[in-house]
């Protein structure tokens, strides 16, 4: 559905995206990660054709970008990273002239209706967008988007600056929208990603330096994953003896809570499950086990080693795809 | 089409849905009835029985146009600062819509509120009109030429209006522009006398004059097209620097 091979763009002397070159299939939700200044804007920019690359070329349902950016367009919805609202419009007004621009097929106000439906406008029809919260002025842009139901939809930051009950409706909204589209959404939060979408590409200074499945990337990181072990006993006998288990490499206490509970990641070798030996040991010693289960990678501390490896490879991209 | 009215509707709600325009159409009716009402005076004290086409109106319609002068930067400074300030022009450029019909939709509303303006002026000649007829031919080649300077004015403004998102500057600019052309050739003495030939070719003065005199001249009917056509191309070149530029 979406293509792009060696996207390069340059603003004057500045190289924003380098040689990224990924595919997307139609009904994935892809995520674009990467610090602020990667290059996810920039991406986004020249698959709406708001720009043309500078070298390189990107694709959207067979049509070349450069070549047909009307025709690319009129597939695409779009929420730019500072949502494009007219803030003496009304809701209704708005939607109603966007869906005239993409040339709505049917009746204009009954997909202006569906649209406000679906995104829990209703209410606010009337009102002056202007005069709306964050959150529904969030909920306009994501509307504006999706009203002419566009083949792929392209999501700039969808959660940036919102509080912690709106990201989660605009999240829902976004997995009860993904159905019809294919999505491609940029963050630099990175429990986001793995929330939203299946899989993800990582950005570095205008390159790819990685692109999987949210889970496969973790389990090629990390191998087997960590055992997350809560119980109470002594902190310095604890350590040494889950240390001493075949299983284990390594221990680290993450914290001891104040009623005597530590929290224990255990770290193993590949392949192998320590958790029935750990339980075990603990409770031969006659320890309070309280939770044993696997401990979930956190993307943050993924992203930061990716970041690191591309680094010390000394040719940031070389690990990517 | 669908598209184009879409984007039209959009430029004149913006237009006539706010304020601003209201004040500055009820300065410039202020201003020009002030005019009116003097030069009236002036042509009953010292030119009755003359040529009132001479005596009158052309003196009226010049001192006018130093009014649409005045609020041309007023009407033009938002069109595509306000939304490159906003970020609206983002969306403009992501929708299926070409270039030209966003340029055209902000040229042609702008130059929608000069219509209403100007064709308020019109009450003038027809008050006279009423109380004395007299021969009216020469007044349709005044607002030919009033419209024709009008919009090539406008494209100026709409073009400056491009380059930045500021609006106050795009104002100030359009202000000095259009004020510029309009009083190129006002010091001859000034010039050198090599210069003189090109630089009353390049005065918005030297070919209003003849129309306020209702002489039509394809010459100058060319020279005001010309500006236009040029300013509309700047204007295509500016929306596309984005490709370069890789800003709004």
């Amino acid at each position: 559905m979406i293509r792009a091979d060696g996207l390069t763009k340059d603003y004057g002397l500045h190289r924003a995206v380098d040689g990224v070159s990924f595919s997307i299939e139609r009904g994935e939700i892809v995520g674009l990660l990467g610090p602020n200044g990667s290059g996810k804007t920039t991406i986004m920019r020249m698959l709406t054709g708001f720009f043309a690359p500078t070298a390189g070329s990107c694709s959207i349902a067979g049509h070349d970008v450069r070549a047909e950016p009307r025709e690319i367009r009129r597939r695409i919805g779009y929420l730019p990273e500072r949502v494009a609202l007219y803030p003496d419009m009304s809701v209704r007004a708005y939607l109603s002239f966007v869906a005239r621009i993409h040339e709505v097929r049917t009746s204009v106000s009954a997909a202006v209706d569906e649209t406000m439906e679906s995104c829990g406008l209703s209410e606010m029809a009337s009102r002056d967008i202007g005069k709306l919260s964050r959150g529904y002025k969030q909920r306009v842009g994501i509307a504006q988007a999706v009203i002419h139901r566009p083949d792929v939809l392209i999501l700039d930051e969808p959660t940036v600056g919102l509080d912690p009950r709106q990201i989660v409706e605009i999240r829902d909204l976004i997995r009860k929208l993904a159905g019809h589209s294919t999505v491609l959404l940029s963050t630099h939060i990175l429990p986001e990603v793995s929330i939203t979408c299946r899989r993800v590409l990582i950005l570095d200074h205008g390159k790819l330096v990685a692109e999987d499945t949210a889970e496969a990337l973790a389990a090629k990181t990390y191998g087997g994953g960590e055992t997350l072990v809560r119980l109470h006993g002594p902190e310095t006998d604890v350590v040494a003896a889950l240390g001493a288990l075949d299983a284990v490499s390594e221990v680290k206490v993450l914290d001891c809570a104040p009623d005597g509970v530590l929290s224990i990641a255990v770290k193993s070798d590949a392949g192998a499950d320590p958790k029935p030996s750990i339980a075990g040991a603990v409770v031969g010693k006659g320890w309070a086990l309280h939770e044993i289960g696997a401990r979930q990678t956190s993307l943050e501390d993924l992203f930061v080693q990716i970041l690191e490896e591309a680094e010390q490879a000394g040719t940031p991209g070389g690990s990517a795809t | 089409m669908t598209r184009f009215l879409a984007l039209l509707g959009k430029e004149l709600r913006s237009l006539f849905g706010a304020p601003l325009v209201y004040f500055v159409g009820a300065v410039f009716l202020a201003l020009s009835g002030y005019y009116f009402y003097t030069d009236l005076n002036a042509f009953i004290t010292f030119g009755f029985g003359e040529s009132i086409f001479e005596h009158l109106w052309q003196r009226l319609y010049n001192d006018i146009v130093r009014v649409v002068i005045t609020v041309i930067p007023l009407v033009t400074m938002r069109v595509y600062s306000e939304e490159k300030n906003l970020g609206t022009i983002e969306l403009l450029y992501t929708a299926p819509l070409r270039d030209i019909e966003i340029l055209a939709a902000k040229y042609l509303a702008c130059l929608s509120v000069f219509f209403v303006l100007l064709g308020s002026t019109a009450l003038y000649p027809w008050m006279i009109y009423r109380i004395q007829p007299y021969d009216l031919s020469q007044l349709y080649a005044v607002y030919l030429g009033l419209f024709l300077l009008v919009g090539a004015m406008v494209a100026i403004g709409v073009f400056i209006s491009s380059l930045t998102e500021t609006q106050l500057i795009a104002a100030m600019f359009t202000y000095g522009a259009v004020l510029l052309l309009w009083n190129l050739s006002w010091n001859e003495a000034a010039v050198p006398d090599d210069l003189l030939g090109l630089i009353s070719q390049l005065c918005a003065y030297d070919h209003f004059e003849p129309f306020s005199r209702g002489v039509i001249d394809l010459k100058d009917i060319a020279y005001f097209l010309s500006i236009t056509t040029l300013m509309g191309f700047l204007t295509m070149r500016s929306m596309e620097s984005r490709q370069w530029r890789g800003r709004r």
